[in-house]
């Protein structure tokens, strides 16, 4: 019996037993697959903007999901209370969705075995609340120590702690402890009236004390926090960006967002099944340039997007999506992956106990090449070079992605040169992806800081690239 | 009215619980505290190909609140709402005020502001839709759009949702306050053309009453439309050309603009729009009036999330800037008083001076009319625009063809000042009112 079982079972007057009766109920009608998802979680959250301490906040939230499948359809109902009689009242609703039929089979648990990949400490123990408040005044000091053109620092500090169980109709029974924190630095830099704002941060399945690992020479909120000035001051300096088609070199790590937008939800089982996506129906193809192979990969030690194991139980694995150009299979949650007569992928993920899963990406990124990414902007008579960028969005349908740059610079005759202001950047994922001309051998993962959305339903990821060269990419400038 | 009986039973519980924390709050050394708590249960329904894909049972409920104690805050929340948890979560806040600084502005809202009673805006007409109607609606709206048009190939679904519950809020000023609502939506969503070019588009309505929710059919027909209206769409070549926002699309230019006078903006010099009051920010025709007590609103409520009692507001008089949005922090903070707008605005109405849907694209007569806009390329400290978009292309007021994979920039600051007309074609389905917009000019990147 472990801290997971005792909390989410015994303490609510619930064991395996009971799981399995739970089960059995939603299975006494023609349903496929049944599963029970129990989770509690504590999140914290801290906020200093000039100097002082403005806001703290705690969470709680507990709850338990229930899903009934057959065929193509789900039913799901959940409460936010875990007792016997909750979870029997949330398990007839679900089974509601097939009204009789022959009952069907439900398997003796078996643990799920998988490897640990995180720490099972509560990150919110890892300091104590003066040592958190000191933090958040280490970044902001080294902050404006950095500039005095700095004339404002935000601060957040958050974590959070979760606890997972999963039992379904399958067999499967397992269950994962999830610590998460983040720490994020946010400034405001002034000069002849002109006004710029930038943030940089990081984080990961750790406690708090990955922020005071050194890296380089210094601390990681150090680096937070210089990170955030220098990128403000570029900013100060940036003129109009260019408008029309050039060529664009994107740098490593978070510019991967890229590969999450262009690639990543096309390549997402259900919207394969249903055939809505541009990818539908091209495994075996190829579908970008052969200098590409992208992977998803939800096993990497302390990472944001990681998974010992997926919500549904399914531990995480390394997945090849995309090799040499060719496309090579989806990302997959167990009902997928059934519907299309394939294993799931350990890509089945849920915002919450309230919310379904689906399949969802991990940490995707593109392995290494072998450019040297000096050789990559030697290569651009005229383009842009965008080593940093805010968000994305993709339809996945008609396969129209864009990302904007958060700091972006013109090459000219095979330098880098003068900054540009933010631009949005459009293109069609598939035909991007074959433009991809040149890709660097400096594989770099993002910093810790990617939140995905899908249906209204948020989870953390992460995203990587080597420096890449697409051939002609539509630059939203003004000029 | 046994429904309306039963959630004012429900409701009554649920104050006595708020004011129960808050006296607990107090009991446990807070100076001053707020509480709000909500509730909401519902059903949601997906359909795809016509058969039922999920059923989906919500049942929220959540408290969250704010302690204050000798000028520090601290806040906490909880969904599991059982005493011990709810105890934790008081005992938590009170924890937290004692790392927190001391800061002058914060505290609650001043008594003299706040709402002691909330209006009745009939907000809450609950439908009672059993699984299978609610199966049936969307189906419906899914068929009608399946059998409308050869060119749809595929469909992404249709989805029905019906929800309902209440809101309370109470602080330790006296006010506990509360009130129901409720939301149905209809939406439906289809694909058009093969391998070569695939398109997506969709259709949707919104209502407080299920009675005034549009007609399934014409969901799903409009949804149809929509997307084989996108199929053999072209890339524009780069050039600045006027710009017309369809009314679906052009609240979200007033809501970047909601975002550059928002309190939390200003006090921190993140906005281009400080010191603008009784500034000229919007073309001379252009009125916004927020009206809070609408009936059946979307974004109606007689009190904000502090409790502060909302007002009928001019945002903006002949292209002039008459007020910010303002929380009780934000306010101190520029040492004015809150414009009830914790938690958001309330019902905005744009003025229009331009026709109908037919008039505006004359009045545009050559150039692109935007119907999506992609990614959230928008920087509030400087007004910089670029956002992917796609649409059609107008000559003289006719649409020639789609067009996609663009980006449209600019300044927010010229985009307001450079608004030639407003439809009177109003998109109700929002918090923001607004007809089709106009801009004289904007850069469009293309090929």
């Amino acid at each position: 019996m472990n801290v997971v079982e005792q909390e989410l079972l015994t303490a609510c007057q619930l064991d395996q037993d009971q799981l399995n009766q739970t089960l059995a109920h939603i299975c006494a009608r023609d349903i496929d697959f049944a599963d029970l998802y129990f989770q509690s979680s504590s999140h914290e959250s801290w906020m200093l903007e000039d100097g002082i301490v403005k806001e703290g906040s705690y969470n709680i939230e507990r709850g338990v999901g229930v899903r009934a499948i057959s065929g193509e359809k789900t039913g799901f109902a959940y409460s936010d209370d875990i007792n016997p009689m909750a979870l029997m009242q949330a398990a007839t609703a679900a089974r509601g969705i097939v009204q009789s039929g022959k009952s069907q089979s439900v398997k003796a648990f078996s643990r799920q075995q998988y490897i640990q990949l995180y720490t099972e400490i509560d990150p919110l123990s890892t300091l104590t609340q003066e040592q958190k408040i000191n933090l958040l005044h280490e970044v902001e000091a080294h902050a404006r120590a950095q500039d005095s053109r700095v004339k404002q620092v935000i601060v957040s500090l958050t974590g959070v702690y979760e606890k997972i169980l999963v039992a379904a109709s399958d067999g499967t029974f397992a269950n994962d402890i999830r610590p998460l924190v983040r720490l994020n630095c946010s400034v405001l830099v002034e000069q002849n009236g002109r006004r710029e704002r930038a943030s940089s941060g990081g984080g990961g399945r750790s406690g708090y004390s990955f922020f005071f690992d050194v890296v380089n020479t210094k601390s990681r909120y150090q680096g937070y926090a210089e990170e955030a000035v220098r990128q403000a001051i570029v900013n100060l300096q940036a003129v109009d960006a260019p408008a029309g088609m050039l060529p664009v070199v994107l740098g490593s790590g978070w510019p991967g967002v890229l590969l999450h937008e262009a690639v990543g939800h096309g390549l997402e089982g259900d919207f394969n099944r249903k055939g809505s996506s541009a990818f539908s129906g091209k495994i075996g193809q190829q579908v970008t340039s052969e200098l590409c192979t992208i992977v998803d990969d939800g096993t990497m030690v302390n990472r944001r997007g990681s998974v010992a194991i997926d919500d549904e139980g399914t531990p995480g694995q390394y997945n090849v999506l995309i090799e040499n150009g060719i496309l090579q299979g989806y990302m997959q949650d167990k009902h997928n992956a059934s519907l299309m007569g394939v294993k799931p992928t350990g890509n089945g993920r849920r915002e919450s106990y309230a919310h379904l899963p689906m399949p969802r990406m991990t940490n995707t990124y593109m392995l290494a090449g072998e450019q040297s990414p000096e050789d990559i902007i030697k290569s651009v008579k005229k383009g842009i070079y965008a080593p940093n960028f805010a968000g994305g969005q993709v339809d996945i349908t008609s396969g129209k992605f864009v990302f904007t740059t958060a700091e972006a610079y013109l090459i000219e005759n095979g330098e880098i040169t003068t900054p540009v202001k933010d631009a949005t950047l459009i293109g069609n994922g598939p035909e991007a992806m074959k433009k991809v001309s040149m890709v660097g051998n400096d594989l770099a993962l993002d910093s810790g800081v990617g939140v995905c959305g899908k249906d209204g339903q948020s989870v953390p990821v992460g995203v990587g690239q080597p420096t890449l060269k697409i051939d002609e990419m539509t630059i939203g400038g003004i000029q | 009215m046994a429904q309306i009986e039963s959630i004012n039973t429900a409701m009554q519980q649920v104050k006595e619980r708020v004011a129960k924390v808050l006296e607990l709050a107090n009991k446990l050394g807070a100076d001053s505290a707020e509480v709000s708590m909500s509730k909401q249960q519902g059903l949601s329904v997906d359909t795809r190909m016509g058969e039922v894909e999920t059923v989906e049972f919500t049942n929220d409920g959540a408290l969250g609140l704010t302690v204050y104690k000798d000028g520090r805050k601290g806040s906490a929340s909880t969904a599991d709402l059982s005493e011990k948890a709810l105890h934790q979560a008081v005992q938590a806040a009170v924890n937290i005020a004692k790392y927190t600084s001391v800061d002058p502005c914060s505290g609650l809202a001043d008594k003299e502001l706040l709402a002691f009673t909330a209006k009745d805006l009939d907000l809450y007409h609950p439908a009672n839709i059993s699984t299978e109607q609610a199966i049936a609606i969307a189906t419906e709206a899914e068929l009608a759009a399946l059998n409308s048009d050869p060119r749809i190939s595929n469909s992404d679904g249709a989805n029905f949702s019906s929800f309902d519950g209440f809101k309370v809020y109470g602080n330790s000023h006296g006010q506990l306050v509360g009130y129901p609502s409720s939301r149905h939506s209809l939406s439906c969503m289809m694909i058009a053309g093969s391998d070569d070019e695939m398109q997506r588009d969709y259709s949707y309505d919104v209502n407080r009453d299920f009675n005034n929710l549009k007609d399934p059919k014409l969901i799903g027909i409009e949804s149809a439309q929509a997307t084989v209206s996108r199929l053999n769409s072209q890339k524009l070549t780069t050039q600045k050309v006027p710009v017309m926002f369809r009314s679906d699309v052009a609240n979200s230019i007033f809501g970047h603009f909601i975002a550059a006078i928002s309190g939390g903006n200003l006090y921190r010099d993140s906005s281009f729009l400080v010191n603008s009051i009784g500034k000229q920010v919007f073309s001379s025709h252009l009125n916004i009036s927020e009206r809070p007590h609408v009936l059946k609103g979307l974004a109606s409520s007689s009190f904000d999330s502090e409790g502060v009692a909302t007002v009928d507001r001019e945002i903006i008089t002949q292209g002039q800037l008459q007020s910010y949005l303002l929380t009780s922090y934000s306010a101190r903070k520029l040492g004015l008083t809150t414009t009830g707008n914790a938690g958001g605005i309330h019902n905005w109405y744009v003025s229009a001076n331009g026709g109908d849907f037919k008039a505006m694209l004359k009045t545009l007569g050559t150039g692109l009319l935007v119907t999506e806009l992609m990614g959230q390329g928008v920087n509030v400290v400087n007004g910089d625009y670029s956002r992917g978009a796609a649409g059609f292309w107008v000559e003289n007021g006719e649409i020639i063809f789609p067009v996609e994979e663009i980006t449209i920039a600019g300044n927010l600051q010229d985009i307001f000042t450079n608004v030639v007309a407003t439809g009177d074609d109003y998109d109700l389905r929002g918090a923001i009112q607004t007809g089709s917009v106009i801009i004289a000019e904007m850069q469009i990147s293309g090929q």
